[in-house]
């Protein structure tokens, strides 16, 4: 008849494949989930603008911020990441995405919230382009799943222009 | 019971076959292995989290199914990485990329969500960024618990030992 081991090996077995189908069922459920989100970005004030010591731009701000995350939960979903990147091209580069603020929303509870808050990362640029440059902010999501695929979204808020000059000299 | 065998027991056929067997599991292993190498493009497909520097989202354990195209990297996005000099991939995200016109060649920035700091102290050298050759896969799924199996065998070889010689054992004893 069948013995001990065997008995372990079926039931171990078995609850793989159970737990692999509900993995993948989960992820599959999520690709339905059709998110309708709302967001808004001001640019509250300019700290800092100037040109930093190794010849980069540098520039410190302070954002308000109201979003409203709560249709990218689902059942599957551990924690929301979200960030807000400073878009712009330049004549050397043709796209520069520099992250300025994130933040990890865990419960859905907590995903609409607005704040005013002091940019996180300061945006840097490769050079000395910013001066009157019209930069765009883009609100990017990143869904980590309790197992499962991970997915990306983004959209584009309001864009902003950069003074004409330094308001500190470096 | 004529489970264990005596050494003058031993039958070459049953034997061979026993032996057939064995080495078509690991051939099977080793080409759904090499297969997902092709399919995700990337050199290790799936890898186990270390540390906790991107909690609460990847815990040490966890592992994450890695993915590779010709899609430019951009911010936001979780990418696995090498840097020159050192063997352990590190898994961060993108926080900053600046792509070239001409080149089309990207910089790139990347930081831990659980880190205070961004990652440039650990490129190597003066290495102010991170380009695409160095980059081995972007993380597109992710299984928690899972890889905690291997960071115990790395940490406590002892465990790897004593599992390969129980599955040893289990397959010469075994009838089938």
């Amino acid at each position: 008849m069948h013995s001990a081991v065997q008995r372990a090996n079926t039931a171990a077995t078995i609850a793989a494949i159970l737990l692999a189908t509900i993995c993948a069922a989960a992820s599959f459920l999520d690709a339905f989930n059709s998110p309708s989100l709302q967001a808004h970005v001001q640019v509250v004030k300019i700290n800092r603008f100037r040109r930093q010591l190794d010849g980069n731009d540098e520039v410190k701000m302070t954002l308000k911020m109201s979003m409203d995350l709560t249709s990218l939960f689902t059942w599957n979903t551990k924690q929301v990441f979200v960030f807000l990147a400073a878009e712009y091209e330049t004549d050397t580069n043709s796209l520069n995405q520099v992250s300025l603020w994130d933040h990890i929303v865990q419960e859905k509870e907590r995903a609409s919230f607005q704040v005013k808050v002091p940019t996180k990362y300061p945006l840097i640029d490769q050079g000395t382009n910013l001066r009157g440059k019209k930069v765009g902010l883009v609100l990017h999501w990143h869904i980590m799943p309790i197992s499962g695929r991970m997915i990306q979204g983004k959209m584009p808020l309001s864009n902003f222009s950069l003074p004409d000059s330094y308001t500190t000299r470096s | 019971m004529d489970r264990i065998k005596f050494l003058g027991d031993v039958k070459i056929r049953p034997t061979l076959i026993q032996l057939l067997n064995l080495g078509m599991i690991i051939c099977s292993a080793l080409m759904i292995w090499k297969g997902l190498m092709c399919i995700t493009g990337c050199e290790s497909p799936v890898v186990v989290v270390l540390t906790g520097s991107m909690e609460p989202g990847f815990k040490r354990g966890d592992i994450l199914f890695l993915h590779m195209n010709k899609e430019p990297i951009r911010a936001g996005e979780i990418v696995v990485y090498n840097v020159d000099g050192r063997d352990i991939p590190i898994v961060h995200r993108v926080i900053k990329a600046h792509e070239r016109r001409d080149t089309g060649e990207i910089d790139i920035l990347t930081k831990g969500d659980n880190n205070q700091v961004d990652d440039i102290s650990l490129y190597s050298g003066g290495q102010l960024w991170l380009n695409s050759h160095h980059i081995i896969g972007r993380a597109i799924g992710y299984l928690p618990y899972v890889g905690y199996l291997t960071i115990i065998m790395t940490e406590m070889p002892i465990v790897k030992y004593l599992l390969i010689g129980v599955l040893a054992l289990l397959v010469i004893t075994s009838e089938e």
